[in-house]
Order: structure tokens, then sequence, then C-alpha cells
């Protein structure tokens, strides 16, 4: 059992086993479930997943707000031109189509919130195709990424109205980055490294929803937090080191949201919410504007 | 620790989002769930983030639909108000502004021909995860995610005895349990969170305690029902 990243990264050390059978061991314990549900539940939740990843890239959905409709299929069909790349352009897209059909009220697996909803999915995807790998060596990944997900949970938040975007936005990149350095071979030290790494790189971002809608900006910042994923997996393969451990990134991350005023935290009374052009939309669309009109 | 994978990963919902949607959802199932069956009208008072930003969320479609008895995942969400009028239902929201709860949180008051029969607060707290805070007058702490037994009782010495040992005999262990009163000797609630599913015998032996007013048992579908 373990109660933070620290014990996780030391159980799986001294035992030597991976990352994920240490959390798969601790939810066994916890709820009873055999290996085999475990995983299978995971697979069905990948499932869901893959369907949101690829759905609006064929073909677009009418969101609520009618603000990023077609994004996923612009980005899907510029991939091959993408300065990013095939692999990171593909991320890109996958990202804003799980946004987009989370956004038209479709179906969706909350990976940590709907509102943050394609970063693991677009890097699982996209990496299980370029390295071939199979459904369960994807749901050991999602254990890894859970695991990093229960830190946070436990010790902070992933709620954007109690901690802004970095809690939602912040918790997905940390886990997709852990999952995908653990699909890489990274030790558990390196997992936990790239998570803390791209949990500092989004600290303190506010969540100011355009129009109080989970659409702007949402969706790029699925795109571009599925990117500090993927760049802060690359930082620990290479054997960077996050000075500061997970856990006191997670505890800094929490006292972060706390300081953020009330206007910053889901509210749409601040940030891009607050701009003249997000009036308009959500004038338009019949939502609370600033001025309460 | 003591957080299962399932509450950093999933619910399996629709969108757009876990906070204002399915959270939402399933605050309202529950608290449909404790209020019973029989209600006509049903009042939402929306506090803090979910007055703010809920419209565009769904909350408004997600809190009727969850009071009708659909799930997180249930994709009748979105034309929730469609089938509240189907089944003949009324439903009003407000803007309320609660003391010391979370930012994103409910008061629903279920009433049955003008009749108030029962009010339940609840709030989202990330995740899809969600807390019932209060239940009428009583201070409770339920979380939806195990079985949960719901007992009315008179405060009298050797109730919570009698309760405990009916779920020893059916082979129930206890989670968590909180008890709670309004003045010594009034009525009280017991909250017992367990660890596995409780069957309706469980129900009819307890209503068969002395001193035990009403039963109700909550399993834990408003979670992932149709994953």
């Amino acid at each position: 059992m373990y109660e933070n990243a620290a014990e996780l990264i030391r159980q799986a050390e001294e035992r030597d086993v991976p990352v994920w059978r240490v959390v798969l061991e601790n939810e066994m314990e916890l709820t009873e479930r055999s290996e085999a549900l475990v995983l299978e539940e995971l697979q069905r939740y990948y499932g869901v997943m893959r369907a949101a990843a690829v759905s609006a890239i064929k073909e677009p959905r009418d969101t609520v707000g009618m603000m990023i409709k077609g994004d996923a299929q612009r980005m899907g069909r510029y991939v091959p031109q993408a300065f990013s790349g095939e692999y990171l352009g593909t991320i890109l897209a996958r990202a804003i189509s799980c946004s987009e059909v989370n956004a038209s009220m479709g179906k969706i697996c909350a990976c940590p919130t709907a509102g943050a909803c394609g970063i693991l999915p677009a890097v699982l995807l996209t990496t299980q195709e370029r390295l071939s790998l199979s459904d369960r060596e994807i749901a050991q990944a999602m254990l890894v990424a859970s695991g990093i997900g229960a830190v946070i949970v436990k010790q902070a938040t992933v709620s954007g109205a109690e901690g802004g975007c970095q809690a939602e936005c912040g918790a997905a990149a940390a886990m997709a980055a852990g999952a995908l350095t653990s699909l890489r071979g990274g030790t558990p030290e390196q997992i936990f490294d790239a998570a803390a790494i791209a949990l500092k790189n989004i600290m303190g971002l506010i969540c100011d929803p355009v129009a109080g809608m989970v659409e702007a900006p949402c969706a790029k910042r699925n795109a571009s937090q599925a990117a500090n994923a993927v760049i802060s997996s690359d930082l620990a393969m290479a054997g960077i080191r996050s000075v500061i451990p997970f856990d006191e990134v997670v505890d800094a991350m929490y006292q972060v949201g706390r300081q953020l005023p009330y206007q910053l935290r889901e509210t749409s009374l601040g940030g891009v919410a607050a701009s003249p052009t997000a009036q308009r939309i959500a004038k338009r669309a019949g939502a609370r504007t600033i001025s309460g009109e | 620790m003591d957080k299962s994978i399932f509450e950093v990963l999933g619910p399996v919902m629709i969108g757009p989002s876990s906070s204002h949607t399915a959270g939402a959802a399933r605050i309202a199932n529950i608290a449909a769930h404790i209020a019973g069956k029989g209600f006509n009208r049903v009042v939402f008072g929306l506090h803090g983030s979910f007055y703010e930003t809920g419209r565009g969320h769904g909350t408004h479609k997600a809190l009727a639909a969850g009071v009708l008895g659909f799930g997180p995942s249930d994709e009748r969400i979105r034309d929730a108000f469609h089938y509240v009028e189907l089944a003949g239902l009324q439903v009003e929201f407000r803007h309320v502004q609660l003391e010391n709860v979370h930012e994103n949180t409910v008061c629903i008051e279920f009433y049955r021909d003008g009749q108030k029969l029962c009010e339940v607060t609840g709030s989202s707290i990330g995740g899809g995860n969600v807390e019932i805070t209060r239940i009428d007058s009583f201070d409770v702490k339920i979380s939806g995610a195990n079985p949960t037994l719901l007992i009315r009782q008179n405060d009298k010495k050797g109730v919570v005895s009698d309760i405990a040992a009916v779920l020893a005999d059916n082979d129930i262990n206890i989670g968590t349990m909180t008890l709670s009163r309004t003045a010594r000797g009034g009525v009280a609630t017991t909250i017992i969170e367990t660890d596995s599913v409780i069957g309706e015998g469980v129900a009819e032996s307890l209503m068969g305690l002395e001193n035990v007013l009403s039963v109700r048992i909550l399993d834990a579908e408003g979670a992932d029902s149709d994953v």
C-alpha cells in the first residue's frame, strides 16, 4: 500500500515490479475486485476513449456553444503539414476530437475530468499505434495514469472550480506524461519525474471558460497539455530530473489553487471569459454575462 | 491509497463537465432515491459555480435527468426536459447562497401536490464524484460510491446495536457509520456505507426492529450505470 508518490516509487523499486503492478494490487485490495475484472473495466473505458478521440475528426459535431465545431477535423487534415510532426500532430487532433464530442453532450470517459478528457486518450491511442502495443499494455499504462491521478485527488484536487485549469488539465497532463513514460520503458523515478515536470509546466493556469461552456479555451488546452505530456516525458526519458519531487509539486499546485480568486476558478468572471468577445458570445448564447445582463 | 483508480478514471459520461454534468446527475439521482417515489415538483437551488456556469454545462438538464433516475452516462440527458414533460414533473431552478459549502452545490426540494416531502443538499467535488451533505435538518456525508443504508429511528438506547446485529447476521460489513439527531430523544438518522450489496430482505429485517421508522437503500448505481 502507498499514500503518496514517494511510497509508490519506493515500493516498485524495492520489489522490482512495474508501477502499474503496485497500483493494480492496491486497487484489488481496496475494492476486492480481481485483476481480470479491473483490467476488463479499464479496457472498456479505453473503448469509449478511442471512439471519442477519432469520431469528431471523421465528422464535425454540433457543440452546445458552436465555438469549436470542426476543429478536430481541421487539425486532422493538417497533420501531414504539421511542424510538430505526424505523432504530435495526430495527438493534437485527437485531443480536440474528445473535447468536441464532450462539448456536444456526447459520450466520453472523464480522465480525470470531462473538461480534460482529451489529453490521456490522445496520447495513449497515438502511442499505441506508434509502438504497436496491445490493449492490455494500454490498460497497464492507464493504471500508471490512475496511480498518479489518485495521488493528486488525495493530496489536492482535480476540480477546476476548486483549483483552476492547472488542477484539471494539469492532472491529466501529469497522468498522460507518466503513462507515456511507462509505455516507453521508463523507470518509476522517470515516470514521476515526467508527471512532476508536466504539472509544473501548467502551474497557475486559471479556468476561464468562455460563456461558461467547456469549449474555448478548453479544447486548445487539451491539445497543448497533451503536447506538454509528450515533451515532459521526453525530458524525463533523457534523464533530466524534476528538481522538485512530484508530491511537493502536487502540494504546491493545491496551494496555488487555493490562492486563485473565485473569478478565475470556472465561474467565467475572469481571464479570457471576461474579454469583450467572450461577453458577446455569452450574451448571444443566453448565458450570464459579467454585467448580469 | 484509499482512492480507487475509478475515482480518477471515469465515469464514462455524457459531457460536457464531470462536475457540472455527471456530478449534477449523480447528486439528483441519489437525492431522488432519498426522497422516494411520489414527488411531482422539484425545486433546485443552485449555489456558486453551479449557478454561474451551470447553463452552458448542461447542469440543469443533468439535474432534471437525475431526478428522473437517469445515470450520468445516459444519452437521454441531452433531451432531459422532454422526458421531464413526459413524466408530468414540474422542475424549477433558483439561485441560492449557502453557507460553508463547496462551489458546486445544489439544494433540491421535493414536493408532492404542494407539500414538501424532503430536502437534500449535495456537492459535486470533482471528477464526477459527489457528496450528499444534508438531508432535511440532518448533516450527513454520503458519497454514493458504496451501497448505503439510510435509517431513521427514534433516538433510544440499543437501537444502533440492533441495527448492527441485523447487518452482521446478513454478513454485511460496515464501512462507515454516521449517526446524527436533531434533539436528544427525538428522531435520529443513521447512515451506513457498506462493502457489499444490501438485499431487500435486510431492509425488511431492519424495519421489523423496534424504534426504526424508515429504511432506504441506495445502491451504488448512480455511479457508472450503463458503462
